[in-house]
């Protein structure tokens, strides 16, 4: 069980690993939430929500990338950023080796994709956090990735969008991973000097460092339905007030009712009200839907 | 103040309760024992140096914690002058467990702003042992607008094991409190100081720690997580937190040898809570030449160097 299995709650837990790997070549899926049988297209083609309940399953970086931005005129950036181990750090396993292992079973450098690109035409620079990289956690990549990110948008004069997915800073890279809150939040004030919106969108999980530093500075806060999201983790919590915790707490709907978060948007109409509100906070005309 | 001895600082407390012991005997008896009682005193001495001269990243973490370390208010009583507590965040609560106010420091007006955390059972009730909840941090907020307002540099003491994790704390956006603090300390027009003066906790003390210069006295720690967290999470035990302390690298002069922290600060022979008043000499010595430094330059040189000092945090490589 890795670090951050072991601080999600159980009904996270469950839905966690998506069903593909244990449905043979993945013809079938079984919705965690509803236990409804899906085709594994069907799922595919409603943005891996539930058509059933709504339940939003977890997604890879590159998939919402492609649900996310138009086809034409992609381009990553940062992504010659890569991880180094400067702390010697070594638990029951070498850093190296976790990040090894980890950027083969994913396939990515690091927790954090950059993509330029443009959202039903609308030019943006979104970054999205791979929650299967070492829990989505932020070390020095994501938070250099994510400046670039920022620097690109401003270069472009661009919306900024990062999608987070996240359990926190990563504790391979010490107070170096910390710093990392600070280096992302400063370089939004820039963002925001030029006049740039920052649309933070939380997913699930949006949690500790990471949710304390700029997934809560979005000028509009948007959060996927059911979400967990929060500064201290569930069990933590459990841990130290020593009472079971209300229904639904840090859930999206409970952010909202608490005035965290803006506006919480279904995964499948995402492009569109994300174009609808990056135009209007630039003064430009309304997006057309493609 | 009878001192309170940890771990490893046993054979130091044998060899000073039977100093204590001598001295007792001294006064009832005619026969003269001060060369043996100086003679222990010595020893004493010198097994301090030697005890000191080599703890680890474990131990520092317990005189970081020490019962007896001199806390944010004992500092502003010895160190500024003309204290106005200001109280609250003007929205919901006054946070105890964050103390702030304007000052006078080497007599020039400054405000400074602490954790607190708590001296006795009761205290520490009240100051929630130094972990802050969003209206702390928003105090702090307040604060920091308003020394960018009336042009006063800003000194923080850094004291916490972190933010609070509690249901309220959530509720009450604990997170966007910090990210708050983070992103206006980052763009403040005025010189910030920070000092980790204990505990360095994670988000919890970032919420204070965006600054010009920050310096760490010396067996104090800073860390993403605490050694036990990390200990049970990466570990799979909170036993092996020494193992963790290390490899977090927490300690002063191993964050000052990376760049993260820029100054650290000496402390007395043993630790602060041995002398606090040659512990404030010594802050007092340092903070009056870096705030010396921060001041000397202009406001817009001052942000810029912050800010790529922001951004120079990170350590990676530019592979294909």
């Amino acid at each position: 069980m890795s670090w951050l299995e072991k601080i999600l709650p159980p009904k996270i837990k469950r839905s966690a690993g998506p069903s593909k790997k244990n449905v043979p070549e993945g013809l079938w899926s079984k919705c965690p939430k509803c236990d409804s049988v899906l085709y594994r297209t069907d799922l595919e083609a409603n943005a891996e929500v539930c058509p059933k309940c709504a339940y939003h399953s977890r997604i890879s970086a590159r998939d919402r990338l492609n649900l996310l931005l138009d086809a034409k005129g992609r381009k990553e950036i940062a992504a010659e950023v890569e991880p180094v181990d400067p702390l010697k750090f070594q638990d029951s396993k070498k850093y190296v080796d976790r990040v090894k292992s980890a950027q083969s079973e994913v396939g990515e450098k690091d927790a954090l994709i950059v993509m330029q690109g443009s959202i039903n035409a609308v030019p943006v620079v979104v970054a999205v956090f791979e929650f299967k990289f070492m829990g989505g956690s932020m070390g020095s990549v994501v938070g250099e990735r994510f400046v670039r990110g920022v620097q690109a948008a401003i270069a472009s004069k661009s919306a900024f969008i990062c999608i987070s997915a996240s359990g926190g800073a990563r504790m391979q890279e010490g107070l170096f991973s910390l710093m990392q809150m600070a280096k992302t939040s400063a370089a939004l004030t820039k963002l925001s000097e030029a006049q740039l919106p920052f649309i933070s969108v939380l997913t699930d999980p949006t949690m500790g460092g990471v949710s304390a530093s700029f997934a809560m500075l979005g000028d509009v806060i948007v959060a996927e339905p059911q979400a967990l999201i929060g500064f201290a983790g569930p069990r933590v919590i459990e841990q130290t007030v020593r009472e079971t915790l209300p229904e639904g707490f840090q859930r999206a709907e409970f952010l909202l009712e608490h005035g965290a978060v803006d506006i919480i948007v279904d995964r499948r109409e995402m492009r569109d009200r994300l174009s609808n509100i990056i135009t209007a906070l630039m003064n430009k005309p309304a997006p057309t839907k493609q | 103040m009878k001192l309170s001895y940890l771990d490893f600082e046993q054979p130091i407390a044998e060899l000073e309760s039977k100093i204590e012991d001598l001295k007792q005997v001294q006064d009832g008896s005619s026969v003269d024992i001060n060369e043996e009682i100086n003679q222990l005193q010595a020893k004493t001495s010198e097994l301090l140096t030697e005890i000191y001269g080599n703890l680890n990243a474990w131990q520092i973490s317990q005189v970081a914690r020490h019962p007896q370390r001199p806390y944010t208010i004992d500092y502003i009583q010895a160190l500024f002058t003309d204290f106005e507590e200001l109280h609250g965040d003007r929205a919901y609560a006054d946070d105890p467990a964050i103390v702030g106010g304007i000052a006078r420091f080497d007599g020039k007006p400054v405000m400074v702003i602490g954790h607190q955390k708590g001296r006795d059972v009761k205290e520490r009730q009240l100051r929630n042992f130094g972990m802050p909840r969003p209206e702390g941090y928003r105090k702090a907020l307040r604060l920091y607008r308003m020394a960018e307002k009336f042009g006063l540099p800003i000194i923080t003491l850094i004291d916490t094991p972190g933010a609070y994790p509690g249901i309220g704390a959530e509720e009450r956006g604990q997170s966007e409190a910090i990210a708050r603090n983070l992103y206006v300390m980052s763009e403040l027009k005025t010189p910030i100081i920070g000092v980790i003066i204990g505990e360095g906790g994670s988000g919890g003390a970032l919420a204070l720690g965006v600054v010009d210069q920050m310096l760490m006295l010396q067996y104090s720690t800073y860390s993403v997580i605490s050694p036990e967290g990390c200990a049970s999470i990466l570990f799979r035990s909170a036993d092996q937190a020494s193992v963790a302390a290390e490899a977090l690298a927490i300690t002063a002069p191993r964050l000052k040898s990376v760049g993260l922290v820029d100054r650290v600060v000496e402390e007395p022979m043993g630790g602060a809570h041995r002398s606090w008043e040659t512990m404030m000499q010594s802050l007092q010595k340092a903070l009056s030449e870096e705030l010396t430094k921060v001041q000397k330059k202009s406001l817009k040189d001052l942000l810029k160097t912050r800010y790529e000092k922001l951004m120079s945090f990170g350590q990676y490589q530019e592979g294909q």
